[in-house]
């Protein structure tokens, strides 16, 4: 089936999130939508999928225009949509999730599950998807919810599958997972309009790639593009892929982890003993794939989780037992890794989010009273200085796009006295530009002379910014290392390989850089400090 | 090395997204607030609700009229008639309820017809004028004070459904320290309000220690603790050693001393005290707590993100306990108004439908002090000019309850009204949405 797009405009009020866009998808291919937050990517596959109107232009099928209503007319031409959030409902099983909405009856009016049971099956055997139909959606990973998803749109009869950011919630190793079940459906014919903003990404599976800036096509590339080039069209400016950065000048131990232990939820230990050290002007940055400790090794350093043994000192006093308050006013700035979660309060202003730790103390608080005033006039300057794009500072954040939220987060975080900078995967989710801000003012933090902790799944990140790797697997250190340490020796810790004693165990394959040779020789521990940690492992 | 780095960042890059920056209002702050309010439509909704339930209320009245049902029996040989009989007691009740709780017209010509105005005021004639109005203050008062029991732990994320049991706490503190000591005039209410204050404030502590504690939900405690206190007063009103008054077998206190009761604010004649100036002050009170304090900024920020609030360095368990403790309080100073202002003694009867009423206040104040006021007033005026109503049209009190049900019904369905009067949907940040729909933890 061959999809076109022709001078597709969709305005909101004077903003034309669409402006005259064209693009054709041919059968079997992998067309990527490439473009920043905002840039109207999703808008462009509502209108595609019905959920939306367009204003102007006209979708063609084979050639012959056609009009969506709405989703039910678009799945009935051969559309198929996987959501950035997932539409499932957690307790059904796959087969009945795959079914909703379609359902069979047999003669007597009951469901027929077992049709539907051997559809999935077949489904999924054919394109090597691997579900299986009698497991209860809230119990599989995302990576295995999101085939669900592609199953749902298959038994639909979809021919152009959309895939919206479809890697923005999975680990690298599920991303390469996703790549192959992409690849395995071209071959059959199907098409794949991939939304993305992730330059990599969209370089290794596109066949053609697209880039939209505000609305509009400003390129069209076919890969090999540089990802220079790439990124500038996406940006409409040069970005620098690699921050600029002179060479670390440590100066004494600020933050001192030793022994570590954190229970988790289940009564197990998702960090298991881990010691570092983070000195005053240096980044140190913990690459892992993610869930191997690194969310709750957060909290505990925040107090967010009750420490079952070990020691946090900052600066030489002893926090290990302190309250998230208590640590604040020590000077430890937070910036978490779940932004809306833990960050913000949405509906609060852009002003009261840039107090929300801070607003009981001078000047924006005298015993009890809020000093208004004060606040906004903070909230000015924060903006200014950190180049927040909001109407005012009354401005509701959760209205913010991802990347100015982020910047509100950090804006506060550096704003007020600290001593160390704990930054979780700081740029999730960003657009390129975004990314490079908070980069930026990362490496100033450190040249400032704060001690920093980066952690981050994003190998990319970790090397822009460490000057000081430490690699986590299943709670523990695996090794610390140089920054200019290859990427196959970094995927061979990520993956255990510490002591070589660990063969790689598939799906912890943590980067598709890494080759085959994860030989469990090498075992060359990098620092004197990683000795300690590994002890027992 | 700790201070924040200084800007020396290049200047943002001319070709971004910023549409925004075009779009700098220009309104007043007011002007800007009644704009939102209304393109948010939470405002638009609540107006167009009252609407509708009162064209219901209104068809409900006239056709539950004997002489009008006869009058539609009839309807083939005099159309006319039937639709003239039933506009007749629908707009007759309305009629009513307002003489009732606002003005009515005949206290003015009576007026009039006095010999000399020195002798119509000394006979009440002039407080006559003013009576609907003044129930409707007597009326609103423990229902703005309790809807604010509900509406300000609602801030913070917490459902306060145990207004009953924290307005029976107050009461008892009010009427004993009302009937059992003596103490100068001034003293004696001051004392009375304090106790009552903290009787409720008690129960309210009570249930927010335990969700703290133990992470007990607030719904369920408040709800069972309720029943406690219902039979709790039920148990001190049938002994004569606790609160039952010496010499009877009726379960009621002594009546409090005349010291105790809340000083009237407009003459003898009329019913109005300073228990209405409690309310108002309270819901100005609630308001400055939540805008203008350290305290009201943690209860919202716990309210709307409890975890980015921990994250914050906040103690969230500890402001559960305090903002159900001032809630509590507020229904305590219910309790005070109706035991000190208007009835001066305790009964098992007392706390009346206040603690289910204060929900119904609070979700058509739209959760926020201000709309508390409103909406208590309203209700208020509603129970005011039930007697009214009834004697003019007919038309039982019982319709009351119905509008008020009715009310809230529309107001807590936003989509319903956008669908009866084409209204946009409006960004998703309507208040009574959320709180109609949010017993979140």
């Amino acid at each position: 089936m061959e999809l076109e797009l022709r001078g597709i405009t969709k305005r909101y009020g004077l903003l034309a999130a669409n402006d005259g866009i064209s693009l054709s998808v041919a059968p079997g291919q992998v067309h990527a939508l490439l473009g920043e937050n905002g840039a109207g990517k999703t808008t462009l596959m509502n209108v595609l999928y019905g959920l939306t109107q367009p204003d102007e232009g006209e979708i063609l099928i084979n050639g012959k225009p056609v009009k969506f209503g709405s989703p039910r007319d678009a799945i009935a031409a051969g559309i198929g949509m996987v959501h950035q959030h997932f539409m499932l409902v957690p307790v059904f099983t796959v087969a009945e999730n795959v079914t909703l909405g379609i359902e069979e009856a047999d003669r007597v009016g009951l469901l027929d599950r077992r049709k539907t049971r051997r559809d999935v099956a077949d489904l999924s055997h054919r394109y090597g998807l691997d579900v299986n139909p009698d497991a209860m959606v809230e119990e599989l990973p995302v990576g295995i919810q999101q085939r669900v998803e592609i199953v749902k749109a298959l038994v639909r009869r979809a021919n152009v599958l959309i895939l919206d950011e479809p890697t923005a919630v999975l680990t690298p190793a599920e991303t390469e997972e996703l790549f192959r079940i992409i690849r395995q459906l071209c071959d059959g014919g199907t098409s794949v309009i991939f939304i993305s903003h992730k330059l990599k990404e969209v370089q290794a599976i596109a066949d053609t790639i697209t880039v939209l800036r505000r609305g509009k096509v400003v390129g069209q590339r076919t890969p090999p593009a540089t990802e220079d080039d790439l990124a500038t069209l996406m940006v409409g400016r040069d970005v620098q892929l690699r921050v600029t950065k002179e060479a670390a000048r440590p100066g004494e131990v600020m933050l001192e982890v030793d022994g570590l232990m954190v229970a988790g939820e289940h009564g197990d230990l998702p960090v298991n003993g881990l010691s570092f050290q983070v000195r005053t002007g240096e980044i140190l940055g913990i690459a892992g794939v993610q869930g191997n400790g690194q969310t709750e090794l957060c909290e505990a350093l925040m107090g967010l989780r009750p420490t079952f043994a070990g020691t946090v000192r900052l600066n030489g006093r002893d926090l290990t037992r302190a309250s998230p308050r208590t640590r604040l006013r020590a000077g430890v700035a937070y910036v978490p890794e779940d932004r809306t979660e833990d960050g913000l309060v949405s509906p609060f202003s852009v002003a009261e989010n840039l107090i929300l730790d801070t607003y009981d103390r001078r000047p924006y608080a005298s015993g009890l009273n809020l000093n208004i005033p004060a606040i906004r006039e903070n909230a000015k300057e924060r903006i200014q200085e950190f180049d927040i794009r909001t109407d005012s500072p009354g401005t509701q954040a959760g209205t913010l796009s991802g990347g100015n939220q982020q910047k509100v987060i950090l804006a506060r975080e550096v704003g007020r006295e600290h001593k160390v900078l704990i930054a979780s995967q700081p740029t999730r989710g960003l657009d390129v530009g975004s990314i490079e801000f908070v980069h930026r003012r990362i490496v100033q933090q450190r040249d400032h002379g704060v001690a920093v902790i980066i952690v981050s799944s994003e190998l990319d990140e970790i090397y822009a910014l460490a000057d000081r790797i430490a690699v986590m697997y299943e709670g523990k250190i695996t090794g610390f290392r140089d920054p200019d340490v290859p990427t196959a020796e970094l995927g061979r810790l990520m993956a255990g390989g510490a002591d070589g004693g660990h063969a790689l165990a598939p799906g912890h394959l943590p980067d598709m850089d890494i080759d085959g040779s994860a030989a469990p020789d090498g075992a060359t521990a990098g620092e004197p400090e990683a000795t300690a940690s590994q002890e027992e492992s | 090395m700790t201070a924040p780095p200084p800007a020396t960042e290049p200047p943002a890059p001319p070709p971004g997204p910023t549409e925004n920056d075009t779009q700098e209002s220009k309104h007043s702050p007011f002007g800007q607030i009644l704009l939102q309010a209304i393109q948010e439509n939470t405002v638009t909704i609540t107006v167009l609700a009252l609407f509708s339930a009162a064209i219901i209320g209104g068809l409900l009245a006239a056709f539950t009229n004997t002489g009008v049902l006869h009058a539609w029996g009839d309807f083939f040989s005099a159309p006319g008639n039937a639709v003239a009989q039933a506009w007749d007691v629908a707009a007759g009740t309305y009629v009513a309820l307002f003489q009732g709780s606002v003005f009515n017209p005949h206290t003015v010509a009576a007026l009039f017809q006095q010999a000399s105005f020195s002798t119509a005021v000394h006979d009440g004639f002039l407080s006559a004028v003013f009576n609907p109005l003044s129930e409707t203050a007597v009326q609103a008062t423990p229902l703005i004070l309790t809807g604010l029991a509900v509406a300000l732990p609602y801030q913070a994320g917490l459902f306060n459904i145990g207004g009953q049991s924290q307005f029976i706490g107050g009461a008892i503190m009010a009427a004993w320290l009302g009937y059992a000591y003596n103490m100068p005039f001034f003293v004696h209410v001051v004392v009375c309000v304090i106790g009552a204050f903290v009787g409720g404030a008690a129960l309210g502590w009570l249930a927010g220690e335990l969700k703290a504690r133990t992470g007990a939900h607030e719904v369920i405690t408040t709800i069972m603790l309720n029943y406690v206190m219902l039979y709790f007063l039920a148990y001190v009103l049938s002994s004569h050693s606790l609160m039952q008054a010496p010499g009877g077998s009726n379960a009621i206190t002594l009546p409090i001393t005349s010291d105790a009761h809340l000083p009237l604010l407009a003459g003898t004649h009329l019913r109005i005290n300073a228990g209405f100036l409690i309310a108002l002050a309270a819901a100005f009170a609630v308001w400055w707590l939540l805008n203008r304090t350290t305290t009201g900024f943690e209860f919202r920020s716990i309210g709307s993100n409890t975890s980015a609030s921990r994250v914050a360095g906040m103690n969230v368990e500890r402001n559960w306990a305090l903002v159900m403790t001032i809630a509590g309080g507020l229904a305590g100073l219910a309790a005070a108004s109706v035991i000190l202002g208007t009835d001066f003694t305790l009964n098992p009867q007392s706390y009346g439908t206040y603690g289910i009423d204060a929900i119904t206040v609070a979700l058509l104040g739209l959760g926020r002090p201000g709309g508390v006021v409103l909406a208590g007033l309203l209700f208020g005026a509603l129970h005011a000019g039930s007697p009214a109503m009834q004697t003019a049209t007919g038309t039982p009190v019982q319709i009351v309850q119905v509008l008020q049900a009715l009310i809230v019904l529309f107001v807590a369905a936003p989509p319903l009204v956008r669908t009866i009067y084409r209204v946009r949907a409006a960004r998703a940040r309507g208040v009574s949405t959320t709180m109609s729909k949010g017993w979140n933890a």
